[in-house]
Formats: C-alpha cells, structure tokens, sequence
C-alpha cells in the first residue's frame, strides 16, 4: 500500500509540476466553449432547442475536452516511464499490476479534478448555475473524473502496447473523432443527419456529454446520468484491464 | 539553374516526400479538416433552419467555405511546423550553409506548403461533393475562391517560417498555431456574420478573415460578394508575412 501511495505521490507531482500538460488542458477547452457558446447562440432558436443558452447546452464539452487531454499526459507519462527504464525497475518491486496502474493513473485524476472544479468554476460564474444544484455539482465532478480515467487508461495502455510517446500522440485523431462525432455541438434529436444521428447515438462520449448536459440544464435525470456512468465506469474498466494485460505482457518481457 | 530555385527546388522536394511518405505528418494534415467538415456539416446542418440564416447553397456548402480556409491554412502552418523540426534536427543549419541564395530556402518551404495545399483541398473537395456540396458559382468564381485558400496557405506558410526561423525548435508551434486558429475561429465559422452573438460578433466585425470569409462563400454561392476587401487583405497579409518571414531568414542566418 505504501508503495502504492509513493507511486501516486510521484504521479501526482509529475503531472501537476508540468505547465505544459496543465495549462493547454484548461485553457483550450475553456477558449473553445467561449468561441462554440457566443458563435452558436443562434442555434438555440431552433424548435426544441432544450435551452435558450448555447453556454449551458456547450459547458458540457470542456470536460471531455480535459479528459482528451488527460488520455494524452497519461500516455505519455507510462511511455515516459518505459523509454527511461522507470517501469523496469518497477517491475523489480512486489506490486499488482492494477495498484501500479492506479498509481500512475492518480496524476491524471489530480488532473481531471483541476479541470472538473475550474470548468464548474466558469460555469457557475459566466453561465446561468447548474440546474441539479450544490448535489448536481458533486455529481458532475465524479463524472468527469471517471471520464478523465476512462480517456487516461486508454492512453496507458496504448502507451504499454508501443512502449513509445510518439504512439500516444498518433491516437490523438481517434479521441478527436470520437468527440466530434457525437451530440457535442446539437442534441441528438435535433440532429438532421440520419448517419450522423447513428455514429452519435453509438457513441459512448455522447451519453458522458449528456450525462453532465443534464445536470447542467436539466436538473436530475436519472437516465442520462446512468448512461453516463456506465459508459465512462465501463471503458475505464475495460482499459484498465486491457493496460493491466499489456503492463504484465511488457514486465514478462523485461 | 539558378542558385535560388536550385535552393526552392530542393526544400520542396524534400518536404513534399518527407509528407507523403510519413503517416505521422501526412494523416493529421487530411484528418483534421476531415473531421471539422464531417463534424460541422453532419452534425449542425440543422443551423440552416435558424430564422435569419439565408445562404441558399446549404449549410454543406456553407461549412465547406470554411474548411476550405481552415485546410489550406493549416497546411501553411504545419509547413511552419516543419522549418522548426528542420532548425531542431541541425538539419536547417547545414542547408543554410550549403545554399548560397538562403531566400529559396524560404520559397522552398513556400513551395512545399502550396503542393501540400493543393493536395489536401483536392481530397476535401472530393469529400465535400460526396456530401453534398453544392457549387453555384461559376469557373471564374472557382478560380477566385481557390486563390483566395491559396494565398492565405501563403500568409500561413511565410507567418510560421518566420516564427519557427527565429525561435528554431519546435517550441514554436503555440506561437504558430494560436494566432492562426484565433484568426480562424473568430469568424463567422457555424452562421453567417448577422447571426453571431455576443464578444465573437465584435470580434468578426475586426477580425480580417471575416471578410476573407464571407467573399469565399459568395463565390461558392455565384453570389460574389466583398471580393475586392477580402484580396486587399490577404495581399496585406502576405505582404507583411513576407517581410516577417525575410526577418526571420536574417535572424537565423545570424546565428548560422
């Protein structure tokens, strides 16, 4: 357990020590939704628009912006790890595979929490309050934090299957797409596109978009924060598991 | 041949392979605006039914006019993305020495940005027709909205060499990028100018490439319009770029 903690400590203090990976992970996504919210106000005209606040219905997409972030400093921390030697040293030590990949994952949450708590930040003083409340607060930030584990374990383990950053940053265009092609921009229902309206309703990232959305707009609406949780809960777990296997695949080499 | 386009020559041809043959430079290049037409057209083409939004070509043709700009100035700005990669490897600094005439270094990475450019347009086209693109213009419309990408491809490419030639590592990309996704982004990117709202409203009413914009979609819709603003201004931006980028040129033979 001590182990664990002294890897989460190094974790911790490596991500949030780093300008770089901080900075852009609050400032992009916070420049966007200021850019989507003022330039796609006129959207909210549309019939059956759920709110007359582009701001409200956008604030939803910094924190899966973040978590994108998070998935790329945590790849690139674990390939950091391999092309320095760091993970073969630790290999030495008596420590489970998922305690170690917890331990290196809590720099990430740290993360995810800076972001989660500066974008409900922004929301509650540029925007109209979040509708659930003090409790739809909490709620927001536990999501996004499973959404910033989710994006982060899939960083890791990509970064354990090629052992290089350059990978890492290869995978950049998929979680692009994955966010854009979903109910990032318009709510489903309203989208025109029949194709469209398909990918995004496949799309695990538009159930964590709408999971936060209806906090945000809505109030408490038990079914979107279901799907929600299980999307995000579902892909952390499954990528953990994944990252736990490529991590005992890698130490079996070393 | 002369010394110059011996120099142009050779830069071009060495960025152009280096572009084609490495998925790693070549695929975010496509992808990129790949993803914002998909995005935008797939996803917001219900826009085209706010009161007030009236361009008749469609909301397809309507984005297209902007990842039309987005494609061939972000092509620019990778090629700036490649001068700093080429001062980090040390490779920049031996080209320096062996070329005697240095400002075709400069044209060469000129050159390689429009071959980039003209390649990434061509796919976006093909993918756009797909979609649904409707052209209302035109031959000679066409010939005025392609020069227009191109020649802010020019301003991208001449801005980004000569942040990269005067910083010379790859640390350069936010100063390269920034400005140009700013430019970009506060136009009138998702309706027209009359529906933005709010700080982005005043901000397209300054920003240059509203009117680069805007004349872009005119030719796309046979309805040219602002046409004569929006070249004065991309021959500003390039004329002032072009300066930007000889400084840059003298400050890293400097250190050569």
């Amino acid at each position: 357990m001590n182990q664990v903690l002294l890897l989460a400590r190094r974790s911790v203090v490596r991500t949030l020590r780093q300008p770089a990976m901080v900075v852009p992970s609050l400032i992009f996504p916070l420049l966007l939704l200021a850019i989507n919210s003022s330039g796609l106000n006129s959207a909210t005209r549309l019939p059956a628009f759920p709110t007359d606040s582009y701001f409200q219905f956008a604030l939803a997409i910094p924190f899966l912006q973040g978590a994108l972030f998070s998935a790329n400093s945590a790849g690139t921390n674990v390939a950091s790890d391999i092309e320095s030697g760091f993970l073969n040293r630790l290999s030495l030590t008596p420590l489970r595979r998922a305690s170690l990949m917890l331990g290196q994952l809590t720099g990430i949450l740290a993360l995810g929490l800076v972001q989660a708590l500066t974008f409900v930040g922004v929301g509650l003083v540029f925007g109209d309050g979040i509708q659930a409340g003090p409790g739809g607060v909490v709620v927001i930030v536990a999501l996004s934090l499973t959404i910033s584990l989710a994006f982060g374990c899939i960083g890791a383990w990509v970064a354990l299957r090629s052992g290089n950053g350059e990978a890492v940053q290869g995978t950049f265009p998929l979680f692009f797409a994955a966010l854009f092609l979903s109910s990032m921009y318009m709510p489903r229902d309203l989208i025109e596109n029949d194709w469209f309206q398909a990918v995004a309703t496949w799309n695990p990232v538009s159930y964590m978009l709408e999971g936060i959305r209806s906090l945000v707009i809505e109030g408490w609406n038990g079914e979107a924060l279901a799907l929600g949780f299980a999307c995000a809960g579902g892909i952390a777990l499954v990528a953990l598991a994944a990252a736990s296997s490529a991590l005992r695949t890698r130490m079996a080499r070393t | 041949m002369n010394d110059f386009t011996s120099a142009t020559r050779a830069v071009a041809w060495r960025n152009i392979h280096n572009w084609f043959t490495n998925p790693v430079l070549l695929v975010p290049s496509l992808v990129f605006p790949l993803f914002f037409f998909t995005a935008f057209a797939g996803g917001l083409s219900r826009v085209d039914s706010v009161p007030g939004f009236d361009y008749e070509a469609g909301y397809t043709t309507f984005v297209y006019g902007f990842v039309l700009l987005q494609a061939a100035t972000f092509g620019g700005i990778f090629t700036g993305f490649s001068v700093a990669r080429d001062f980090e490897s040390g490779f920049a600094r031996r080209l320096m020495l062996g070329a005697t005439n240095r400002g075709g270094i400069v044209a060469g990475y000129w050159l390689s940005a429009l071959i980039r450019a003209v390649f990434t347009i061509a796919v976006i086209t093909l993918v756009a027709l797909v979609a649904g693109l409707e052209v209302h213009g035109n031959g000679i419309d066409a010939v005025g909205l392609y020069t227009l990408a191109l020649l802010m491809n020019a301003f991208a490419v001449l801005f980004g060499t000569g942040v990269s030639m005067r910083l010379r590592t790859m640390q350069a990309a936010p100063a390269i990028q920034t400005p140009a996704f700013l430019l970009l982004f506060l136009a009138p990117v998702w309706v027209p100018y009359d529906l933005l709202t709010g700080w982005v409203h005043a901000a397209a009413s300054l920003n240059p490439v509203t009117l680069v914009l805007e004349a872009g979609r005119g030719f796309l819709a046979g309805d040219p319009t602002k046409v004569l603003p929006a070249f004065a201004v991309v021959g500003v931006l390039v004329a002032l770029s072009t300066l930007w980028a000889r400084g840059g040129l003298r400050s890293a033979e400097r250190v050569a």
